[in-house]
């Protein structure tokens, strides 16, 4: 009896979910009250604990707008520390609900894992950083050097690909935590770092003599990082999508979270569809209609949030660069909200 | 009375059968333990279809396109992952012998040292059992890393023997054997000194039986071994030559070298198995009764051939089985290798591979078949040893 009853209730269920797929994410993070966010062990910046054990970073504040939106209190999130190995079977397993983890956009990662990529938060690409006494100013000269990185990250196949095309030898030593990366090049394992330059520019605070050390000009890879859900769930798939587009277009028109309140009185049509005054663009992704509202109030839009972590202003001292909005000279490029 | 227990039993109901209920509970263990088994493959299979993740054994014909930097076997960024495998498995191989060989020499010289009669040697044996016995292994690993980069210089500075070996923090460079053609004449020569030493042991065992007279057989071997080869060496016209490292561009090239990665998680593995062996030795030895060496002493053997005639060969078999368990412990400690970057089983498979191709399933079942594999081949030598060394009862 019980070994006939039970492959049939796994089959109802399978075929069951498999209608009812595109709604599990949200209502299982609906009744469990808060979402289990993927992010680093440790990259300033990003995903970094401050002092009071409070994480910051960009990546953070991605989850942080999805917190507001599906919750309206940003502050609704469970953080997954994860290395670079195991955050896609984090994801994959549903350990967690969203990966927001400086990860790499690629086309192996998008097609053959079963996860989707809900779009670019940050556009960055690979450099390398070596110490200035060296006296190298070209990655080029690099041939025979030793190289220290992370595994199972697609720097590892980024610097191997940059020396085959060059015809240069190298030597690659990889370790699994950032960390030890950065305490084995420091105690001179490796003449160059290489990872992603705001890594580089992160990890860089790390070394004992930061002065010592610089970031050569080459950028051998596009390295489009952004928020990773799983397939097959289209309404979450949604909602981390238009998170990171609210943030983008609330940049664009010009609402900050400082002037939300005001801006919701506007005469603007498209803030005001931004606002949820005018339309229904909430319900349509199965949330209220002021999650852009939540959003822009609590964590602020993609300028504010890029300025607080990682602008010029932060230690890690980073232009806007390709960063900037698309009317600036830069990719972030949100669709409008209509 | 035979004949009215037969008719006894055949009364009983098959139900109440004893053997029949036997055979039968263990059918529907077993039966139940398969099916368990066929349902997890099959749902596994089924969920990662509908995740729409990639599944089967075709990763392995793919290219990497990553570099690994130790590699036993040829190996570029353009190898395949199945190629990836076997290099991370060959340097898994070679930690772990080379742990093992190491491990078990300094475990025996330790738990020696610790039953001797000089104070301070067995004071010291003793502390350096409680110190590395009771500290973390990952710790110790990091400690001799750090501790190896931090002591040798840079490559500029590199230290040097000889002008043949030079030591800085990318490792030691060593000159480097070229083969030439009539090279295997050595090899040739190499194993027919082991066998003339096999064959000299017999004879010498053979004639201390019909005479008595005892002929100097360690010696005489490690003669054969290493003096044929040598001979050969110069008669084929010196076939071997070294390939000496330079420095140059950053750092030097040719030669063979040994990472520092290496070079610490060895001696990690090494110093902290050696001080669980130098116990098990002490165990054994302690286990052989006093008695045995007075009744040695007292047929006139001296401390030495007491120690390797009559001691050791009855610890043997106190140690021998805690011992393999040490060894199998040791290979499968080596996996920790991930921690500082030494391209092992792990770090290469379970790590870079599993990141790029997102086959956790098939990835980790192989892994973990390898350590398995691994693991019963040590421990059945171990038992083939330990059955021609237990007691031969007469």
């Amino acid at each position: 009896m019980k070994s006939k009853i039970i492959p049939i209730a796994i089959g109802a269920t399978l075929g069951l979910m498999a209608t009812s797929a595109s709604a599990a994410t949200l209502d299982d993070v609906k009744a469990k009250g808060f979402i289990q966010c993927g992010v680093s062990q440790g990259l300033p910046g990003f995903s970094n604990p401050d002092d009071k054990g409070n994480w910051t970073g960009i990546d953070v504040d991605t989850c942080r707008g999805i917190a507001a939106a599906v919750f309206g209190d940003a502050s609704k999130i469970k953080y997954t520390p994860l290395s670079a190995k195991e955050r896609f079977t984090a994801l994959q397993s549903g350990e967690i609900d969203v990966l927001s983890r400086n990860t790499t956009w690629t086309m192996t990662r998008d097609t053959a894992l079963g996860l989707n990529f809900a779009g670019v938060n940050y556009y960055d690409g690979q450099g390398f950083m070596v110490r200035k006494s060296l006296g190298v100013d070209s990655a080029l000269k690099l041939g025979g050097a030793a190289v220290c990185t992370n595994t199972g990250t697609t720097t590892e196949l980024n610097v191997a690909d940059y020396f085959r095309a060059n015809k240069l030898e190298y030597k690659i030593v990889a370790f699994e935590k950032a960390d030890e990366v950065v305490q084995a090049y420091d105690k001179g394992r490796c003449d160059v770092y290489t990872t992603d330059r705001s890594g580089l520019a992160a990890q860089r605070l790390k070394l004992e003599k930061p002065d010592e050390h610089m970031v050569l000009p080459e950028i051998i890879s596009k390295e489009p990082l952004g928020p990773v859900v799983r397939q097959g769930d289209d309404q979450w798939f949604n909602i981390v999508k238009w998170v990171h587009n609210a943030m983008l277009n609330a940049e664009e028109l010009g609402v900050t979270s400082a002037n939300v309140d005001q801006m919701k009185s506007s005469d603007n049509p498209a803030i005001r569809r931004l606002l949820g005054v005018e339309g229904k663009f909430g319900s349509n992704l199965g949330l209220s209609n002021n999650w852009a509202y939540a959003i822009i109030k609590q964590v602020g839009n993609y300028g504010e949030i890029y300025e607080r972590n990682v602008g010029p202003k932060t230690p890690l001292g980073l232009a806007r660069g390709l960063n900037a909005l698309w009317n600036n000279g830069g990719l972030q490029y949100a669709p409008p909200i209509r | 009375m035979a004949v009215s227990e037969q008719a006894d039993a055949a009364k009983v109901a098959l139900w109440n059968n004893p053997r029949f209920r036997a055979l039968l509970s263990q059918a529907v263990l077993i039966f139940a333990i398969v099916w368990m088994g066929y349902e997890i493959v099959t749902n596994t299979v089924s969920n990662l279809e509908r995740q729409n993740i990639a599944s089967g054994f075709g990763f392995l014909e793919n290219t990497a396109g990553f570099g690994i930097i130790q590699t036993l076997v040829p190996y570029a960024e353009d190898s395949t992952y199945g190629r990836a495998f076997l290099v991370g498995l060959l340097n898994t191989l070679l930690v772990a012998f080379f742990g093992i060989i190491f491990a078990t020499i300094l475990g025996f010289i330790i738990g020696i040292a610790r039953l001797s009669k000089n104070w301070v040697i067995s004071r010291l044996a003793a502390v350096y059992v409680e110190v590395f016995r009771n500290t973390p292994l990952l710790l110790q690993i990091f400690f001799w890393y750090f501790a190896v980069l931090r002591a040798v210089p840079g490559p500029r500075e590199s230290l040097s023997a000889f002008g043949l070996f030079f030591l800085n923090n990318r490792g030691l460079y060593m000159p480097a054997p070229v083969f030439s053609d009539n090279a295997y004449i050595i090899l040739v020569a190499f194993i027919a000194g082991i066998f003339s030493a096999i064959a000299l042991r017999w004879w010498a065992k053979q004639r201390q039986i019909r005479t008595g007279q005892q002929f100097p057989v360690f010696i005489s071997s490690l003669g054969l071994i290493f003096g044929f080869p040598i001979i050969a060496f110069f008669a084929a016209g010196m076939p071997i030559t070294l390939d000496q490292p330079e420095l140059s561009g950053f750092n030097f090239k040719g030669g063979m070298t040994m990472i520092p990665e290496f070079a610490s998680l060895l001696l990690a593995l090494t110093i902290y198995t050696a001080s669980f062996i130098a116990e098990i030795v002490r165990a054994g030895i302690l286990a052989v009764s006093h008695g045995q060496s007075e009744a040695a002493h007292a047929l006139g053997l001296r401390v030495n051939p007491t120690l390797r005639l009559v001691v050791i060969p009855q610890a043997m078999r106190v140690i021998i089985p805690p011992l393999t368990s040490q060894f199998l412990n040791l290979t499968k400690n080596s996996s920790l290798a991930v921690a500082i970057a030494y391209p092992d089983l792990v770090s290469v498979f379970a790590g870079t591979v599993l990141n790029q191709t997102g086959q956790a399933v098939e990835i980790l079942l192989m892994t973990m078949g390898v350590y398995l594999i691994i693991s019963i081949i040590t421990s059945m030598f171990m038992n083939w040893y330990n059955a021609r060394m237990s007691l031969v009862e007469r």
